[in-house]
């Protein structure tokens, strides 16, 4: 049951982003009559599901909310903008309710009354309205068709059949009608029905039955008579429900019979099956088929619909590992091949070169496995834009560009917070009040665009205000008061932008509800560089603001510096690396307890000897000998590593080292080279915060020795 | 053994149709819509079917009128999932061909006592 919870609830997170979506599209009138369908259907599976479950609420807010889709479905309701934006507020609260049963919390009770009643009145107004009313009933007119039940004389028989001088024998006549048949009923499997209430005798009359080669559709079927002795008193609604089904497809008869049953005629005891009808079937196929061509249906529907097979994230992850691995043992291949005399034939050359073209097809297959559109966090994003706005009393919508770019999920994921955060400050302190932004001779309503592309083998996304933009001068100030920088300082445009990165800073006049939680910029270009991503910031004054992020494609290959270090390999990601530098161009200072320090751009940035911090060797290498690698961390503190050689920039898939080993500091994980061997990627933001001291490692070195190992 | 086709475009829907009939001892086939159904009732040729009304693509309806008046025309019993209690779905379900209805949620032994009326 467990799994069909889960299952349940990542069907309703699916189905409300596709609820989320048909409300863009109505919003901006793109929608269509296909578009409330699915919605309506989304709401409505929800309701079914959560209905199985005995979430009350849920079914019941749910269904509130189709009976508002069903009228505007209908016609009976306009989706203009009042409607829209109940059924924005609505979706959201659903979703909120989605969130409340799956983690069994409670809901706020205050918002969820007031939208619940909302959307009664919504469609509680056309029950009022007569014209609107008859123009709807009139639409399910036709589907009602006259039932043709014959009770005559039923009740007065039921009275007696309770009544303490309730006859033994019940006796039903029953006569089906073709349609019966078509319908898929067997009377011998109704008459079975009727076993479990009593002693049964069935007699059919025969004498209607045509030679089956004359016989139009409409002959009459054959009637039966049934004759019940009851186990128990058996009332009339018993046998009623027996025949449920076919009530309206038969003629039923039901009535009481004091005198023994009538023999006269011989019985067919249990059902007639000999006595089958006409063969099943209805008219001529003049039964329209409506198929709806899927090719008609618009993109989106066909978006939503895409087939998917759900896996496990781990197989996928293992996959993954194993194509890295199939990609390494190429690469060592290669390089044995290199190392055979030239003589080896060319045609294992060639083959060579296919696989590598495989592999690498495969690698980037795998890859797209792990990677999902960003819509559904896009999606989220607009509920934050609709919430934001209406606490900040701004009026704002959100443009949504590239919504079907493909991100690695784990960065889809962890996009949430700081993509909050920004939109959060873009609609808080970059657009303009209403009354501001008229007189600046701008649409009232902001525009808050969100768009995403692939660039260069990286994902780009872009989130733009059309508000005022950065002022500069305010951002100075607050700097200077707090010490951030000194009045004489020198500052271009962009050195201002990038103080709104600094811990610590803010500059809402006053600290508002909505982005001044005390967290700044600077967690939000944390987040995005532990995603191994950039964040920058362009601004224009009176155009607004926008904020771009870059982000590697996938989180499993990391572009490094492979560098050597005591006779080990190592990789140094580029991501946080400043500048390579030969000590000879360098300043270097050595300080007084042995320590060397850079003189670079008026700061002292501490020099670490990599191998000594790793614990390769004791002490320092000769620094004339070697190069320093610039790195600067999340916390803009930078320092310099020293290496013994730089050998080249390459691409490496990241090994977890924790399932095997335990966390290494300095250390954040393994690569295996083409030849085999192993290198440790360095955790520079642990290497910026490690201790200066040079030498005198008080821990084993992390020496990974072997040929490949499986991680 | 008995083989049901089970229609339904939710998921959860399918796969508690499926464990319940599944644990009663049918063979049970799934489809997703009714343009799906109409394929998987020609493939497997099933001795029930239970299907959802609101689906896209083709609706229950739809399905139904297609097995009954389609290309095969056919004779096998077609129970309706439903949320709604109302006679005028019934009716219309009836009117297109269903054998009979099932009210979503369905208790199990409902759902089973219901289809073994309908099957030999």
């Amino acid at each position: 049951m467990n799994d069909l919870n889960d299952m349940f609830f990542q069907e309703c997170d699916d189905l409300l982003e596709g609820l989320s979506s048909g409300l863009d599209d109505l919003e901006n009138g793109s929608g269509d009559e296909e578009t409330v369908n699915s919605m309506f259907r989304a709401v409505h599976s929800i309701k079914g599901g959560a209905g199985a479950f005995g979430l009350d609420q849920l079914v019941g807010f749910a269904h509130a909310m189709e009976n508002v889709l069903d009228d505007v479905r209908a016609g009976r309701l306009t989706a203009d903008e009042n409607i829209v934006a109940l059924l924005f507020t609505a979706s959201d609260h659903l979703s909120d309710l989605v969130d409340a049963a799956r983690n069994g919390s409670d809901v706020p009770q205050g918002q969820g009354a007031s939208i619940l009643s909302d959307l009664k009145l919504a469609s509680g107004v056309t029950d009022g309205d007569p014209a609107t009313e008859a123009a709807g009933a009139k639409e399910e007119l036709p589907a009602f068709e006259p039932l043709t039940l014959t009770v005559d004389g039923a009740l007065p028989e039921l009275d007696e059949l309770l009544s303490p001088a309730a006859p033994e024998v019940t006796v039903i006549t029953f006569r089906a009608t073709p349609q019966l048949y078509a319908n898929g009923h067997d009377p011998a499997l109704l008459f079975r029905g009727l076993e479990d209430l009593g002693n049964l005798t069935v007699e059919a009359d025969l004498s209607s039955i045509v030679p089956l080669r004359d016989a139009p559709w409409s002959t009459p079927s054959p009637s039966w008579k049934i004759r019940i002795v009851p186990d128990d008193s058996v009332d009339e609604a018993a046998i009623r429900d027996v025949f449920e089904f076919v009530d309206g497809l038969c003629e039923l008869e039901i009535s009481a019979e004091t005198a023994p049953p009538d023999n006269a005629v011989a019985a067919l005891v249990d059902g007639a099956p000999e006595a089958e009808g006409p063969s099943p079937s209805a008219g001529p196929g003049q039964g329209v088929l409506t198929v709806v061509d899927p090719a008609a249906g618009t993109r989106k529907t066909q978006a939503a619909r895409s087939s998917t097979i759900r896996v496990d994230l781990q197989r996928v992850d293992r996959l993954i590992n194993l194509v890295g691995e199939l990609v390494i043992a190429e690469a060592m291949l290669r390089q044995s091949m290199d190392e055979l005399p030239h003589s080896a034939n060319g045609r294992v050359d060639e083959a060579m070169n296919q696989f590598k073209q495989l592999s690498g097809a495969i690698q980037e297959s795998v890859m797209a496995i792990r990677a999902q559109p960003v819509r559904s966090l896009f999606q989220r994003m607009s509920r934050i834009v609709r919430e934001t706005s209406r606490e900040a009393g701004k009026s704002a919508r959100l443009v949504t560009i590239g919504d079907a770019t493909e991100v690695d999920k784990t960065v889809t994921e962890r996009l949430v917070e700081p993509l909050t955060h920004m939109i959060r400050n873009a609609i808080d302190h970059g657009l303009e009040v209403p009354e501001k932004r008229r007189a600046a001779g701008k649409d009232e309503r902001g525009t808050v665009t969100l768009e995403a592309a692939h660039r260069s083998g990286r994902v780009v996304i872009t989130l733009r205000d059309d508000g005022a933009g950065i002022d500069r001068a305010r951002v100075r100030q607050i700097a200077e008061e707090k010490g951030m920088i000194r009045l004489e300082d020198d500052l271009t445009d962009p050195d201002i932008d990038n103080l709104l990165f600094r811990p610590g800073f803010s500059t809402a006049s006053e600290v508002s509800n909505l982005s001044g939680r005390g967290v700044g910029m600077d967690v939000v270009r944390n987040e995005i560089q532990a995603l191994g991503g950039r964040v920058s910031l362009q601004s224009e004054p009176g155009n607004g603001t926008s904020v771009t992020i870059s982000l590697p494609l996938t989180l499993a290959v990391l572009e490094g510096m492979l560098v050597r270090v005591a006779d080990q390999s190592l990789i140094v990601p580029t991501l946080p690396l400043r500048e390579m530098l030969q000590p000879g161009q360098a300043r270097i200072h050595t300080l007084c307890d042995g320590d060397r320090v850079l003189a670079l751009d008026n700061e002292l940035v501490p020099i670490t000897d990599l191998g000594a911090a790793l614990g390769y060797r004791d002490g320092a290498g000769c620094i004339e000998q070697q190069s320093l690698l610039l790195i600067e961390g999340d916390s803009g503190r930078r320092s310099a590593l020293t290496v013994d050689a730089i050998a080249e920039q390459r691409e490496v898939v990241i090994k977890g080292l924790e399932q095997n080993y335990q966390s290494i500091p300095g250390i954040a994980a393994a690569t295996i080279l083409g030849d085999g061997k192993i290198a440790l990627i360095v955790d520079t933001d642990q290497m910026i915060a490690l201790p200066v001291k040079s030498g005198a490692a008080d821990r084993p070195a992390p020496n990974v020795t072997g040929d490949a190992f499986h991680a | 053994m008995t083989r049901i086709l089970a229609i339904d475009d939710s998921r959860t829907m399918r796969s508690m149709l499926q464990s319940a009939l599944a644990d009663a001892g049918f063979d049970v086939d799934l489809a997703e819509d009714g343009v799906d159904g109409l394929e998987k009732f020609e493939s497997t040729d099933p001795d029930l079917i239970i299907t959802d009304i609101n689906m896209p693509r083709l609706d229950g309806f739809g399905f139904i009128e297609g097995v009954r008046r389609g290309r095969h025309v056919s004779a096998v019993p077609i129970l309706v999932l439903t949320t709604e209690t109302g006679a005028q779905l019934k009716q219309r379900a009836r009117d297109a061909g269903a054998t009979g209805w099932i009210v979503k949620p369905f208790d199990e032994d409902k759902l089973i006592s219901i289809i073994q009326r309908l099957v030999a």
